[in-house]
C-alpha cells in the first residue's frame, strides 16, 4: 500500500481538523532561485453600487409619488415599475430590499456586534418616510417583489371581505416572527421565504422556486398576494400609510359617488360609502365595540401564556440549539448517523457541558421570546377585532389607505378623470344620473 | 357642526401621529446610523480554522459559481511530491492524469519548482476561474499541512442579506468581517504571513495582509 494511502485512510478515521493539531507542519522548503509566492484575493468592490442604489431608490421614491399624486400617470408608473423591477430585481438580484432590511435593524437593535450599513438603513427608513406622507407609493413601483406582482395581476378576482381581513392579520404575525427570528440571530426567514428571488436570480433550490412558482400562479388571479398577506414591511406600510397627508385619490376633484371605480381595485381597497344604521344598529355596534374592548387584554394575555408554550418548537430554529440535540441523541444512542454539524462540533474539542448549557440558555430565552410574541399576536388580533367593531362613515369614495398601493388601476374609471384628461366632455356621457 | 368637528380632531389625530411617526423614525434611524466604533461595511468571510470542507460552499451559493474559492497559503505549503490535496485517494501514478487528480475541475495546478537531495518539490497553485469551491483539496490538505482553504471572493460575491452558504454551514463557519478587511487566514498561517512581510521586499505579503482581518 502506498505511504500516502495509507496515510488518507488514518486520516479518515481520526476527525480530520487543524485546529485540534495546531500540527507540526512539514516544513515549506527554501529554493536556490524561487522566492515562495503569496496568494492574491480580489478586492472587494467599493460601496460606490450601494451609494448608486440608494440614489436610484430615492429618485424612483420621487418619481413615483410623481406620477401617482401630481400626473396621476397609469402608463408612467408602469414604465417605472419595468424599471425598478429590472434595476431593483433582475440586475440587482433583488438584494438587499427595503422588506428584508427590516430584520437587519432589528438585528442591530438587538446585538451590539453588528451594525447596519447605512445603505441598508436608507432601505429601511426611505419608504417609511415616503409612505408616512404621500401612501404606499413605494409598493406601487419601486419594490421590485410588488412590481413583479403588479405585472403578474391579470385577471385578479375579488377576494371574501371575510377572508381578506383575516389573511390580513398574517403578516404582522410573520412581521413578529421575522422580528424575533432576526433578533436573536436564528435566521433571516424574510430573506430565506423571498418569493420572487429565485426569479431574480435564476436559479435556487427546489423548496424556493415551487413556492416562487405558487405565489407567481396566484399572483395572476389573486392581486398582489405577497403584498396582501405575507409582506411584513407592507404591513409597516400599511399603518404609516393610514395617516398619510396626501395620499392617492381616485377622484381628481369632487367625488360625484357615480360607483364606477366600485370593481376597479384588484386589491380590494376601494369601499362604498356606508348607509346610515338605525338605532337598534348604533346600539348593537356599541356594545359589540365595549365587548371587544373588553377582551382586548384576555386576548393579550392569553396569547402571550401559549407563546411562552412555543419556546421549545421556536428555539429548534436556534443553530445552538439543534446541534446540541442532535449531540444529546448521538451521546444517547438514538441516532448514529452523525451529522456535518455536530461532526464539526466534536472536531473543535469544545465540551458538551459548555454546549448543552449554551442549548439551556437559548431555550430559556425563547421563552421570554415566545411569550412577547405571542402577546404581539393578541395585541394584533385584538387591535384588529376592535377595528371591526369600530364603525367608520364614508360619504365618498376614497381608497381605504392602509390597503391601497396606490397603483393607479382606478384612475380611468373615474368619469371626472376622464373628464380632467379631455376623454369625455361631461361626466354626463358616462353616468346619466349624477348622484346628489 | 358636529360632522366638522370631528372630522377636524381626526384630521388633527392623524397630523399628530405623523409627526410623532417621523420623529420616532427619525431619531431610531438617526441613532442606528450614528453608532461608531461599529463597522459599517460587512462582508461574508468564513473562518478556515472552523471549515471541515463539506461541500456546501460549491452547491449552497446562490451564484451559479459559487463565490467560495480554494486559496494557497504557499508559506504554510510542504511542496510534497505526494499531496494529499492533489492526488485522488486511489491515484495509480503520481502523474498529473486527471484519474489521478482530486480536484474534479482541474483547477489545482502541479509544477516542478527544484530537486534537492532526491527529493522533488512541486508547488500547487489554484486555478481560480476552474475554481468550484467544494473543498475535496482543503479536506485532503488538511490531513497534511492543510495550507488549502476555503474564503469568500469579494469579486464574486454579491453580499446578500443573508448568506445562503453561511445558513447550510455546519461548523459556523461564516461571519461577517469588516468591508476593508474581509479574508481570513488560518491562525498558524496568519502568524507565518506576519513574520514573512515583516522582512525586507515582501510587498506582496505586506499588501495581502493589508486585506485580512486581524483580529
Amino acid at each position: 500500500m502506498k505511504p500516502c494511502v495509507r496515510m488518507l485512510i488514518a486520516g479518515l478515521l481520526v476527525p480530520l481538523s487543524t485546529t485540534t493539531a495546531a500540527a507540526e507542519l512539514i516544513p515549506t522548503p527554501s529554493f536556490s532561485d524561487h522566492a515562495i509566492p503569496t496568494a492574491e484575493v480580489p478586492h472587494a468592490d467599493p460601496s460606490s453600487w450601494q451609494a448608486l442604489d440608494v440614489g436610484l431608490l430615492t429618485i424612483a421614491l420621487v418619481l413615483a409619488t410623481y406620477l401617482a399624486l401630481v400626473r396621476r400617470s397609469r402608463r408612467g408608473m408602469l414604465v417605472l415599475t419595468v424599471a425598478c423591477l429590472v434595476w431593483f430585481g433582475f440586475v440587482r438580484h433583488g438584494c438587499v430590499c427595503s422588506i428584508g432590511s427590516l430584520q437587519n435593524v432589528a438585528l442591530a437593535c438587538a446585538q451590539s456586534a453588528y451594525a447596519v450599513p447605512w445603505s441598508v438603513l436608507a432601505f429601511f427608513a426611505l419608504p417609511l418616510i415616503f409612505t408616512l406622507f404621500f401612501g404606499r407609493t413605494f409598493c406601487a413601483s419601486v419594490c421590485p417583489l410588488g412590481a413583479m406582482q403588479e405585472l403578474l395581476a391579470v385577471r385578479p378576482h375579488p377576494v371574501p371581505r371575510w377572508l381578506d381581513q383575516s389573511l390580513g392579520l398574517v403578516p404582522f404575525f410573520y412581521l413578529g416572527a421575522a422580528m424575533v427570528f432576526a433578533a436573536t440571530g436564528t435566521a433571516f426567514i424574510i430573506c430565506r421565504y423571498d418569493p420572487f428571488v429565485a426569479f431574480f436570480r435564476l436559479g435556487g433550490n427546489a423548496n424556493i422556486l415551487v413556492f416562487s412558482a405558487c405565489v407567481a400562479i396566484v399572483a395572476v388571479f389573486v392581486g398582489r398576494p405577497y403584498c396582501r398577506y405575507l409582506c411584513p414591511y407592507g404591513a409597516v406600510l400599511g399603518l404609516l400609510s393610514r395617516v398619510a397627508r396626501w395620499h392617492l385619490r381616485i377622484v381628481p376633484g369632487e367625488c360625484i359617488t357615480c360607483r364606477l371605480c366600485e370593481e376597479a381595485c384588484p386589491y380590494g381597497a376601494i369601499h362604498p360609502p356606508t348607509v346610515p344604521q338605525t338605532p337598534q344598529q348604533r346600539a348593537r355596534g356599541k356594545k359589540a365595540l365595549l365587548g371587544t374592548l373588553a377582551a382586548a387584554p384576555l386576548i393579550v394575555a392569553v396569547l402571550a401564556w401559549l407563546g411562552t408554550w412555543w419556546a421549545v418548537p421556536l428555539s429548534r430554529f436556534h443553530p445552538t440549539v439543534r446541534l446540541a440535540q442532535q449531540v444529546q441523541q448521538e451521546e444517547a444512542g438514538e441516532t448514529i448517523q452523525t451529522t456535518y454539524a455536530s461532526d464539526a462540533f466534536r472536531n473543535t474539542g469544545q465540551g458538551l457541558a459548555r454546549l448543552y448549557d449554551e442549548a439551556i440558555a437559548q431555550q430559556q430565552r425563547f421563552v421570554r421570546i415566545g411569550g412577547w410574541l405571542g402577546a404581539w399576536m393578541g395585541l394584533v388580533l385584538a387591535v384588529k377585532l376592535i377595528h371591526l367593531a369600530v364603525r367608520r362613515r364614508r360619504t365618498d369614495y376614497h381608497p381605504e389607505q392602509a390597503g391601497c398601493v396606490s397603483c393607479g388601476r382606478c384612475f380611468t374609471s373615474c368619469p371626472v378623470e376622464l373628464v380632467r384628461l379631455g376623454l369625455i366632455r361631461d361626466v354626463s356621457e358616462m353616468v346619466k344620473e349624477p348622484a346628489a | 357642526m358636529a360632522l366638522i368637528a370631528s372630522a377636524d380632531r381626526r384630521r388633527f389625530l392623524r397630523d399628530a401621529i405623523r409627526v410623532t411617526s417621523a420623529v420616532t423614525l427619525g431619531t431610531g434611524v438617526g441613532f442606528l446610523a450614528g453608532q461608531r466604533g461599529r463597522p459599517q461595511d460587512l462582508r461574508w468571510q468564513l473562518d478556515p480554522d472552523k471549515c471541515v470542507g463539506c461541500g456546501n460552499c460549491a452547491t449552497k451559493c446562490v451564484l451559479d459559481e459559487s463565490a467560495v474559492k480554494a486559496v494557497q497559503c504557499f508559506d504554510m505549503c510542504g511542496y510534497c511530491d505526494i499531496c494529499t490535496g492533489y492526488l485522488a485517494t486511489d491515484y495509480q501514478q503520481v502523474d498529473t492524469a486527471a484519474e489521478n487528480q482530486l480536484c474534479p475541475t482541474g483547477a489545482l495546478v502541479r509544477r516542478l519548482i527544484e530537486e534537492q537531495a532526491g527529493q522533488r518539490f512541486y508547488e500547487y497553485t489554484i486555478d481560480t476561474p476552474l475554481c468550484i469551491g467544494c473543498g475535496v483539496c482543503v479536506k485532503g490538505c488538511a490531513l497534511m499541512n492543510g495550507s488549502l482553504y476555503l474564503q469568500v471572493m469579494h469579486d464574486r460575491c454579491v453580499n446578500c442579506n443573508e448568506c445562503a452558504i453561511a445558513v447550510s454551514c455546519p461548523s459556523r463557519a461564516f461571519d461577517r468581517l469588516p468591508g476593508e478587511t474581509p479574508y481570513r487566514l488560518k491562525r498558524q498561517a496568519l502568524a507565518l504571513l506576519q513574520q514573512k512581510a515583516a522582512g525586507p521586499g515582501q510587498d506582496a505579503a505586506r499588501a495581502f495582509l493589508e486585506q485580512v482581518y486581524q483580529p
